[in-house]
């Protein structure tokens, strides 16, 4: 990743929850076009910190800028810009497959041609003609997450947050996945993705490692493995993890 | 504005593939009207009357047949002990106790005055002032008989000097109770439709999650309030249109005023009632929640609205409640309409109380509603 646009940008980020630090004094920066990863175990604070770049959260303190607006006083700027894919399935279920399609490209403004172009566009590019009129809660997981996933990008975002969005999905279907990442970062879309499969971390241009709420390790995995002498990402997450 | 159609969009399909919906909006009315309006009567009919008879004479005789010949007693049983007559009140088998005692008939002629005893069941207050108005009503009667038998006047002389009140009864000459009830009754209906079904759906999303995703967009809070209200509103419009329906042909209820009036009085009072279910969606995490919340709202609004009991018998600080309760101003204002025939002028005030609380609460739901927590 050679592009030193900055896309997001974070100096010293801090989420307090009463007295439970969740996110401890994080700095951090992220590219255009490349695939962040940020890992960590459970609780670690990936969440929080994911849910505070989006607007759905606001920071205790610290400087956070995404896709050149500020977080605290540009929230509804930054979210024409970005996309987000929750940990929970959030696509209405009761709908089906075209509806919800068409529902998130109107709210994001997209015009009708537009709307149909990328509803069909869409629905064949994931192989999902024979089901598009059929509802949500009639599709297997796999589907349903590939699909919450166009849905996200379907106004073209600058940046796209994705939360443990591989979670409780068969190898193949997630394989399938990342595809779709990698398609999105060619088309210049930023990717920010949490997970807790290492395998998955080792797709990714440059990963962070949270440890209870600190940013312990930044940096590409290749170097990471070098950095902590280790046979792959697995290794250096356990080595980072028993550190305390 | 654009936006907001895609929002409604969403919204009626969501509603009208719910397949609870169809019986809701249907079955509800009805079930109401039907119950309700014949439940919650104030008349009282069928009052289990028992009788001690100590006397045995003509004049006793007399005064118990009138109570048998009358519409509202039942005389369930004959007794001669005021103790066994008791216990009967004390187990519900009866629910008043005429006590008519050895030497009354002898009494009144001797003294021209003579004593009965009325036991009253008085559990219910209301049932118990009734049963004693009627009681004593029938014992008048008996009494102006036994006048004109001693002193052998005609009823109809004018040497029989007497006050008479002439009634006139204005606006529901029939005094007919279900020409009452159904204009409150349609208020209730209208009320309990918007309030849950509007109370119940924002919170769903943040149950299912789906509400984060909409969070994340760009969509405008004001947006999203009014995609979520419109729906109810023409749900709960239309729900009067049916109930008048069904008033209009099971009860026949009189519709004398301005049915225009009565609906655009609707519109405003249905912006208070989603606004107050959408309040309710923002201030909670579940619907389970928004339930309680809306119950003890409509249980303690209803009561004090006038739909049962009068809001003029009411103590000061009660009056005072009732002026931020909306369901007594629609209650009223129904009543009026439909009943009195008033007009536009007439209703001013209240019109303008419920324009002032739609705005306010919903301001209200907007503000409180949080894309980012």
């Amino acid at each position: 990743m050679k592009n030193e646009e900055k896309v997001i940008s974070v100096k010293n980020l801090v989420k307090k929850f009463a007295d439970f630090t969740a996110n401890d004094n994080l700095t951090f920066d992220v590219y255009k076009g490349e695939i962040f990863g940020f890992l960590g175990a459970n609780g670690a604070g990936k969440t929080t910190a994911i849910r505070i770049l989006c607007g759905l959260s606001s920071p205790t303190s610290g400087e956070l800028n995404v896709a050149g607006f500020d977080v605290y006083k540009q929230t509804e700027k930054i979210k024409q810009n970005i996309g987000y894919m929750s940990q929970k399935f959030s696509l209405y279920e009761d709908l089906t497959v075209y509806e919800n399609i068409k529902f998130y490209a109107g709210i994001y403004g997209l015009s009708n041609a537009q709307i149909k172009f990328k509803a069909n566009e869409l629905i064949n590019k994931l192989g999902l003609q024979e089901v598009q009129n059929k509802l949500i809660n009639s599709l297997p997981l796999g589907w349903k997450q590939k699909l919450a996933f166009s849905i996200a990008i379907i106004h073209n975002p600058k940046i796209v947050f994705l939360d443990e969005p591989t979670g409780g999905v068969d190898p193949i279907t997630r394989r399938q996945f990342w595809e779709l990442i990698y398609q999105a970062a060619e088309s210049g879309i930023t990717v920010f993705v949490t997970t807790h499969y290492m395998d998955e971390a080792e797709y990714c241009d440059r990963i962070s490692i949270m440890v209870d709420g600190k940013i312990e390790a930044l940096d590409t995995p290749d170097n990471l493995i070098k950095k902590y002498k280790a046979n792959n990402m697995d290794e250096v997450f356990l080595k980072l993890a028993r550190k305390n | 504005m654009r936006t907001i159609i895609f929002i409604l969009e969403k919204e009626f399909k969501q509603i009208f593939r719910n397949k609870i919906m169809i019986p809701i909006i249907f079955v509800v009315p009805f079930v109401q009207l039907l119950i309700l309006v014949h439940a919650a009567t104030f008349e009282i009919k069928n009052i289990d009357l028992l009788v001690v008879d100590n006397d045995f004479s003509s004049t006793s005789r007399q005064i118990i047949s009138k109570f048998k010949g009358s519409p509202f007693f039942n005389l369930v049983e004959s007794e001669f002990s005021v103790k066994k007559a008791e216990e009967s009140l004390y187990n519900d088998k009866a629910d008043v106790v005429l006590v008519i005692p050895s030497g009354f008939e002898k009494k009144l002629i001797k003294e021209n005055k003579s004593d009965l005893q009325l036991l009253v069941n008085a559990i219910n207050g209301v049932v118990a002032g009734l049963s004693n108005y009627y009681a004593s009503a029938i014992i008048m009667s008996v009494n102006k008989d036994l006048i004109v038998e001693m002193y052998g006047v005609s009823k109809n002389s004018s040497s029989f000097k007497q006050i008479n009140i002439e009634y006139s009864h204005w606006y529901n000459p029939q005094l007919n109770y279900k020409t009452y009830m159904v204009p409150g009754i349609l208020v209730l209906l209208v009320t309990i439709i918007g309030l849950y079904l509007s109370g119940m759906n924002l919170v769903r999303e943040k149950e299912v999650g789906t509400i984060e995703q909409i969070n994340v967009t760009p969509i405008k809070k004001y947006q999203f309030i009014i995609g979520k209200l419109v729906p109810f509103w023409i749900i709960a419009m239309f729900e009067l249109a049916f109930g008048l329906v069904l008033g209009k042909l099971l009860f026949d209820i009189p519709i004398i005023g301005n049915l225009f009036l009565v609906f655009g009085v609707a519109a405003i009072y249905l912006l208070v009632i989603l606004g107050i279910g959408l309040f309710i969606s923002t201030i909670t995490e579940n619907q389970l929640q928004a339930m309680f919340f809306a119950f003890f709202f409509t249980l303690i609004f209803i009561l004090m609205s006038g739909l049962f009991t009068s809001v003029e018998s009411m103590p000061k600080w009660g009056q005072f409640i009732n002026k931020i309760n909306p369901i007594a101003y629609f209650i009223k204002v129904m009543r009026m309409i439909l009943l009195k025939g008033s007009g536009f002028k007439d209703i001013i005030p209240e019109i303008s109380a419920l324009l002032f609380y739609a705005f306010s609460i919903l301001g209200l739901a907007i503000w409180r509603y949080r894309k980012t927590t």
